[in-house]
């Protein structure tokens, strides 16, 4: 199904988010998203310029399931999560996607292969997918790990011994074990240097690939847009933003 | 269980303030068990202080007093009662036998008690059981004395020593019966009751030592009347303090006690030890009350210790609530974790509370049944113990259902990303 207005992306058909008419404010405050219509295809990855005050924390919170929305729908795999009670909406998210945060993404107590397994402890479905492509969850995040260019050695080393940049692949390796439809990146690359940036993200493109996760990827850094299929800003997304802009 | 594991780890990266708290509650669960045990064996030890008898008799005054003096030795009687209605209740056809007790002297802070043959042949305590010669045998000599084992222990003496007994109960005795000196024939086994602090000669030696006095003190001069001399005399007391009977039936008991209660030729009193026991110890139990009530706030104390190390833990610990979240925790999954956490704490405070107890107890058992006649066993915690430790950890489990329900709250609220 080729849906109009996505020129270029004939071979991904499939819908994977499908935002339409959403609205959410606080409680007592004025609306702070407005979108009437979002689209995200499956293995596509998309660029999310979201400068601060544009709603990107709601956005992805109700993504997430975090929030419901006020008006408006948000679809992730055609299911309409506002129609879910908020343990459902959990168990949906953890699922169905992963999340990478600007740092300090990892329980530093927990070992690095505790870490990246933890979605599959919180997720039967993740944990069988895992399970099933590398024959135990615990193969699963060595496997990853060792694509996003961690060794065996430092397997049983606590998180907090790593460096940023370490630990951001760890979280990369975290959000994708059990491949989930949805990986979402919140400035996971605003704590490296630029080196580091563009080969962490060369690494998540092609686990994200291999997996055929969906990347939505959100950063102020307009120099990476060129990497990812598309590339929009959540300013001309939101309407609401742009009333605030104005 | 991965959940357990979570907070184990997370109390692990803690582990300092964590073990500060698994101390404090450790040392309040030791206190609140070892109160609970000395109270128990203290009470079992206080019961079991005089065992067969069936009646005391004395002169009348209070029953708790007349308990105290006749069986635990402290303080004094009021009065003295006849010879004749010893002797005259002693042959009543329902009395099996009866052991007269005469107080008044010490020897270095220890009473010294006269009494017969029957003492050694009647007397019970604990379940029942006899009192035994560790060395030595029953007094037969006018100026034999057989010592309770603490006496023995704690001066020093052996078989054949000759002590000088002190007149009045005052441990700085003021006069000494120096002229009549005693010889111990016998030491008895101990039996953690007020028997060991008792030495015990015959009624005559107790007579001897008074024979030459008059009006509450010794004679002098011409009066005085030598250990020798004594020999020669009629030592037949005309009075003593107290007087215990075993009857032949039980079943006699009342109508005899009403009957000595009734007594014409002078005022006699006559109780039930079980009954002046009972009557003794719920005087006694306001303090020991209080004591456990106190350890039981020793235990809240604990625990609000550790209600305010996870309170104050959890504002540095949203981001590890989040990154949960994001993980896909759940809200009562985050719950549940600091709920684990609190139990995880109390559990380990129990258990090394037990540890400082068992150990408390293999290193001062000794110490407390030579010193306080208190055995403490080292048994598994009784049923009683366990219902106890078992209230602890439910209200640890209700304490961490405040922070828990703090960070589900909180955890709603923050959502998936908190950068601090």
């Amino acid at each position: 199904m080729s849906r109009p207005g996505q020129p270029g992306r004939p071979y991904m058909s499939q819908t994977l988010i499908d935002i339409t008419d959403l609205g959410f404010a606080w409680p007592g405050q004025a609306e702070l998203l407005d979108i009437p219509a979002f689209t995200l295809n499956s293995g596509e990855t998309l660029f999310l310029k979201g400068p601060s005050g544009s709603g990107k924390t709601t956005l992805l919170g109700l993504l997430g399931g975090v929030q419901a929305p006020g008006r408006g729908h948000v679809r992730l795999l055609g299911q309409d999560l506002g129609a879910l009670s908020s343990g459902a909406r959990d168990r949906f998210r953890v699922d169905h996607t992963g999340y990478i945060f600007q740092q300090f993404n990892l329980l530093p107590f927990l070992s690095v292969r505790e870490n990246v397994e933890l979605p599959c402890r919180f997720s039967r479905l993740r944990a069988q997918r895992a399970s099933q492509r590398h024959g135990s969850v615990s193969a699963a995040a060595v496997t990853l790990l060792g694509h996003l260019g961690l060794g065996e050695a430092l397997l049983e080393r606590r998180a907090d011994a790593l460096s940023i940049g370490q630990q951001q692949r760890v979280a990369a390796a975290r959000a994708l074990i059990g491949q989930p439809e949805l990986l979402i990146a919140d400035e996971p690359t605003s704590a490296l240097d630029a080196d580091a940036r563009e080969s962490f993200l060369r690494l998540l493109f092609g686990e994200c690939r291999d997996a055929g996760t969906s990347l939505l990827f959100v950063s102020h850094d307009q120099s990476l847009a060129p990497l990812f299929d598309r590339s929009l800003s959540l300013l001309d997304l939101n309407r609401a933003a742009r009333l605030l802009e104005a | 269980m991965h959940l357990l594991r979570l907070a184990l780890a997370s109390l692990a990266n803690r582990r300092f303030t964590a073990l500060l708290t698994v101390f404090a509650i450790a040392i309040s669960v030791c206190l609140l068990l070892a109160v609970e045990r000395v109270r128990t064996e203290a009470r079992a030890s206080f019961a079991s202080t005089i065992s067969g008898t069936d009646l005391i008799v004395g002169a009348r005054s209070g029953s708790v007093n007349l308990l105290l003096y006749s069986v635990f030795r402290i303080g004094n009687a009021t009065n003295n009662i006849r010879w004749e209605s010893f002797e005259a209740i002693a042959q009543d056809k329902r009395v099996k036998w009866a052991i007269p007790i005469s107080l008044g002297d010490s020897h270095k802070g220890y009473r010294v008690m006269g009494t017969s043959e029957a003492y050694f042949e009647h007397y019970r305590y604990g379940r029942a059981q006899p009192l035994k010669l560790a060395e030595g045998k029953p007094f037969a000599d006018l100026f034999d004395v057989v010592l309770g084992a603490e006496v023995a222990e704690a001066l020093k003496y052996k078989l054949g020593d000759h002590i000088v007994l002190a007149h009045g109960v005052s441990t700085v005795s003021l006069v000494q019966h120096d002229d009549k000196p005693f010889t111990v024939v016998g030491i008895l086994e101990r039996t953690g009751t007020p028997v060991d602090r008792t030495l015990h000669i015959s009624l005559a030696g107790m007579e001897a030592l008074h024979v030459d006095w008059q009006n509450g003190v010794p004679a002098r001069g011409t009066g005085k009347v030598s250990a020798d001399q004594a020999r020669a005399m009629d030592l037949q007391p005309k009075a003593i303090t107290a007087f215990l009977l075993g009857l032949n039936s039980k079943i006699a008991t009342f109508a005899l006690q009403r009957q000595i209660n009734e007594y014409r030729s002078e005022p006699l009193l006559a109780v039930l030890p079980g009954v002046a026991l009972q009557e003794l110890w719920s005087l006694m139990g306001t303090a020991e009350k209080a004591l456990f009530v106190v350890s039981l706030f020793v235990v809240l104390t604990g625990l609000i210790g550790m209600l305010t190390a996870i309170l104050t833990s959890l504002n540095e610990r949203r981001r590890e609530m989040a990154i949960l979240r994001s993980v896909g925790a759940r809200p009562w999954h985050i719950g549940s974790l600091l709920v684990l956490e609190a139990f995880a704490l109390a559990v380990a405070g129990a258990v090394l509370g037990l540890g400082l107890l068992y150990l408390g107890i293999a290193v001062s058992q000794g110490y407390v049944q030579a010193n306080y006649g208190l055995y403490l066993p080292l048994a598994l915690p009784s049923n009683y113990e366990w219902t106890l430790l078992g209230g602890i950890l439910a209200a640890a489990l209700l304490m961490g259902s405040v922070p828990a329900w703090r960070a589900y709250r909180q955890s709603l609220a923050d959502g998936l990303s908190i950068r601090l």
